[in-house]
């Protein structure tokens, strides 16, 4: 199982031991989730099983890898042309971009699509703006797959973003250089030696972007487009819980497929051994300069300043028809807490695991990484009921406790986590940590004064992105939260679902900006 | 130069947070609102008395926890009203009724709740089906009509709420309405038409389709009206605003959205509702309700509480601020809604409207849920 002469000088075993331990401790909690959907699952009547295989069914399963796939390409190709542009290139003002292109990431997809349809829907405010010169009375039909794709590629693009970014600053400009050297142009460097370098940061990305996708419930109800989700919540809300895990358990094999997928793409990545010693060369765009900047321009409009404008317009028109603004102290105050220690909590977790998988390479480290992936497909409603059941029955002291709904965020949110640590530690090279012991560091010392330090940006980045997703998350929050635990997603679910739109307008505005703040923080220390 | 731009980005966004940042200070009388729940405007309701017995009000009064399934817009000043009259300590979880229910089935026996307060019927009878409702006492179930309580006395309705036709005024008038909901099935209907699927009260109303017309007509009025390609909504709310702005000419709602977006957007709004006259499923008027669970570790102030939703106060809070119909008898309903009693409703039982399952099943066998 560890095969290596690649192998760095090891560990102690009680540190070693620890870590297994650790990991598994976190893959075990993290498939708790599943456990609880075959508990259900088994007490499903024959008749469910039969509903499971309608033709229907398998049709939803293949439109759903369909947007799947079809997002995790579009995100690809928006993500990486962005973060090219923005680490290696004069494009104009490419330091505020680098801060506002990950942003989008912050809108929850129920805001973000409702805004996407008010705005380009039919009869919506650009049909309106239209009409009057241009006598426009219909638009394309936003509606179905493409307005799905468009949406989600908006709002999970800065995945593959931020991990193509963080790996091309730290990739080693020398071998860019060298191809440059000799002879190859900039368009066949960046095909033949960028690009495959950026291999294991597109997985990192794009994993996460297709899970998103297989998980999301808002932007495709809203654009009606049917994936396997919202099978998922009208089984839910019909009551029936068994059926609705036998549906939830199809998704879990979706997750293995995809993660399948993955591992085979990345099945002969080399690691690289040399990180970043000094900036890369800046590449001056030329005549391409205007264009790249209207590229990125446009992405960001349609992504962040779009929906933004348009609920600061809410909020205006609101206020001017007299509408009070609610007193958000108490949820904004909520949602910093709950998300705070989720992503203190989910990066504590996934630290062991991955530095075992990086370290320790080996088919049983990457399981336990694969795992915890398990439960990041599955809608939040999934991972508060078996939470609910588990916590009302097995441990009514934690139940409706912040501590369980911090767990549930960490159970949830914890392969954004894993991905970025991983993605960071194998760019430093072990042989940091082993010229340390060579100097007679113990193998613990060394890790915590060399590679530590290096793994910063990492820490910081999963911390970040754990805690804007657990600040904009609804479902877990709604079911798990302690009573009377108000937060910022809750008070705009609950104008919105009753059409105040105004009020929904404030907080859904503080989320966006407090879930920016570590964010531009993160990218703005690269 | 690269630094500046930067600075200037962080400044930007610190500024912004600066802004809304205050924005919620600035507002301190929504604050007071909040917690001290005198509701706001527009109440015709007499101040609250609440009688409670002597040996109530010198005993301690205890706490309560409430599941709603009604949003804290909604319902959160009348839940604190109750909190302020009593002295309970009422702590509330908000949520969709149907996640919330899914929930209480979930806990099982380890609720901590001590009372669920639903949207729809459906709601209600998984709980009590499940044997999570204990019964409540008859002078609180015989405030309302027969019809909108529970046969075994498990749940009471507390308020109701019309399915309604709601119209863009610009395509249409009353006069272009058929009388029940039957006829849009007609061809002329077709593309003109919203609906939501997935939501509870429009679920409610295919189940009241099938207690009225039986399984087989259900199933030609939904694939006739699939036929028409009405355009799929996610709730309510999205339509009655495509409606206004013109995307569609008619929808299937629950009757009050419409007020709220009059009060927002104005009286300009190209949207009202239609009442269907037919006395058909469409005339459904379903009752939103709450019941006391039976582990429900304090039985006295649930109940109580129950019954101060059946309270004059709360019923005339009920038809002021959230524009739904008062089930007690009594009780004046807002301006510009025809009184219940005027209403050719459809003369069904809340109770029958449990089976929420076989509306689920026969909704994908026409195709119109995945």
């Amino acid at each position: 199982m560890r095969s290596g002469d690649r192998q760095p000088a090891r560990w102690a075993t009680p540190t070693r031991l620890a870590l297994w331990a650790l990991s598994a401790l976190v893959a075990a909690a993290v498939l708790l989730p599943t456990v609880y959907l075959f508990v259900r699952a088994a007490g499903a009547d024959p008749q469910v099983w039969a509903g499971l295989l309608r033709t229907r069914t398998l049709e939803i399963l293949g439109r759903t890898l369909l947007l799947a796939a079809t997002v995790t390409a579009a995100s690809i190709g928006v993500a990486v042309p962005l973060a090219w542009l923005t680490t290696r290139t004069d494009l104009p003002l490419r330091r505020a971009w680098s801060l506002i292109l990950p942003l989008p990431l912050v809108v929850p997809s129920y805001v973000s699509a409702y805004l996407f349809v008010s705005a380009f829907g039919p009869r919506g405010l650009l049909q309106g703006l239209l009409e009057a010169p241009l006598g426009v009375t219909r638009l394309p039909e936003i509606y179905g797959l493409p307005g799905a794709v468009v949406i989600l590629t908006l709002l999970s693009y800065p995945y593959v973003f931020l991990s193509t970014r963080a790996a091309l600053l730290r990739m080693s400009p020398t071998l860019e250089e060298s191809a440059r050297s000799l002879g190859e142009g900039a368009w066949s460097t960046f095909w033949r030696v960028t690009l495959p370098l950026l291999r294991p940061a597109l997985g990192a990305g794009g994993l996460l972007v297709a899970l998103y996708a297989l998980r999301d419930f808002g932007a495709v109800s809203l654009l009606r487009y049917d994936t396997f989700t919202r099978v998922l919540y009208v089984s839910y809300r019909s009551f029936d819980r068994e059926g609705s895990a036998l549906l939830a358990l199809v998704l879990v094999v979706l997750t293995l497929v995809v993660l399948g997928f993955e591992a085979w793409l990345l099945r002969r990545v080399t690691q690289p051994t040399a990180s970043a010693t000094r900036p890369p060369r800046i590449l001056p765009l030329g005549s391409w300069r205007w264009p790249a900047f209207l590229f990125t321009l446009a992405v960001a409009f349609l992504s962040l300043f779009l929906p933004a404008g348009l609920l600061l317009y809410w909020l205006i028109r609101g206020l001017n028809s007299g509408e009070t603004l609610m007193a958000l102290g108490g949820a904004t105050w909520n949602s910093l807490l709950g998300s705070g220690l989720a992503a203190a909590l989910a990066v504590a977790a996934a630290l062991p695991v991955a530095i075992l998988s990086v370290r320790y390479p080996g088919r049983l480290t990457r399981l336990i990484e694969r795992l915890t992936y398990a439960s990041f497909a599955l809608p939040g409603i999934v991972i508060a009921l078996a939470l609910v059941f588990f916590g009302a029955r097995q441990a009514p002291f934690l139940y409706q406790t912040l501590a369980l709904l911090v767990f549930a965020y960490a159970v949830l949110y914890l392969p954004q986590a894993v991905g970025a640590l991983r993605t960071a530690l194998l760019q430093i090279p072990p042989s940091l940590d082993e010229a340390a012991r060579s100097l007679g560091r113990r193998p613990i010392q060394a890790f915590w004064e060399v590679t530590v330090p290096l793994l910063r940006p990492g820490l910081l980045a999963g911390a970040s992105l754990v805690f804007l997703t657990a600040m904009k998350d609804l479902p877990a929050t709604l079911i798990l939260a302690p009573l009377g635990f108000d937060t910022l997603a809750t008070e705009v679910w609950s104008a919105v679902s009753e059409a105040f739109f105004a009020r929904a307008a404030a907080p859904a505005l503080l989320i966006v900006l407090m879930s920016s703040l570590p964010l531009a923080f993160f990218v703005g220390r690269e | 130069m690269k630094k500046n731009h930067a600075v200037l980005a962080t400044t930007t966004l610190a500024a912004l947070a600066l802004v809304s940042a205050c924005a919620p200070a600035a507002a301190p009388t929504a604050q007071i609102i909040r917690e001290t729940v005198e509701v706001p405007v527009e109440v015709t309701a007499p101040p609250i008395v609440i009688t409670a017995p002597p040996e109530q009000v010198a005993a301690e009064p205890g706490r309560l926890v409430v599941y709603s399934g009604r949003s804290e817009s909604l319902v959160g000043p009348i839940i604190a009203q109750f909190a302020e009259a009593t002295g309970v300590q009422v702590d509330v979880k908000y949520g969709s009724t149907a996640e919330i229910a899914a929930t209480l089935l979930e806990e099982g026996a380890n609720s901590p709740a001590d009372v669920f307060f639903a949207q729809d019927p459906g709601g209600l009878g998984a709980v009590a089906n499940a044997g999570l409702f204990a019964p409540l006492p008859e002078e609180t179930l015989s405030l309302v009509p027969t019809g909108y309580r529970s046969p075994a006395g498990l749940w009471v309705g507390v308020s109701g709420r019309a399915r309604v036709v709601v119209y863009n005024t610009e395509a249409l008038a009353p006069a272009d309405l058929p009388a029940d909901v039957w006829d849009f099935t007609d061809p002329m209907w077709a593309g003109r038409i919203g609906w939501a699927p997935t939501n509870g009260s429009f679920q409610a109303m295919v189940t009241a389709m099938r207690v009225a017309w039986g399984e087989e007509k259900t199933r030609e009025w939904l694939t006739a009206m699939q036929a028409n390609a009405p355009k799929v909504f996610e709730g309510n709310t999205n339509i009655v605003e495509a409606v206004g702005a013109g995307e569609v000419e008619i929808g299937f709602v629950n009757h009050y959205y419409l007020y709220r977006f009059l009060k927002e957007q104005g009286e300009g709004f190209a949207a009202r509702n239609y009442f269907l006259p037919g006395g058909g499923p469409g005339s459904l008027v379903m009752a939103a309700g709450a019941g006391q669970l039976e582990t429900s570790a304090n039985p006295d102030n649930a109940q109580r509480f129950i019954a101060f939703l059946l309270s004059t106060v709360a019923q005339q809070y009920f038809a002021s601020q959230t524009y739904e119909y008062p089930l007690v008898e009594g009780v004046a309903v807002e301006r510009g809604l025809p009184a219940l009693a005027e209403l050719n409703r459809l003369d069904v039982d809340m109770a029958a409207l449990d089976d929420l399952a076989g509306t689920t099943r026969l909704l994908q066998e026409t195709g119109v849920l995945p």
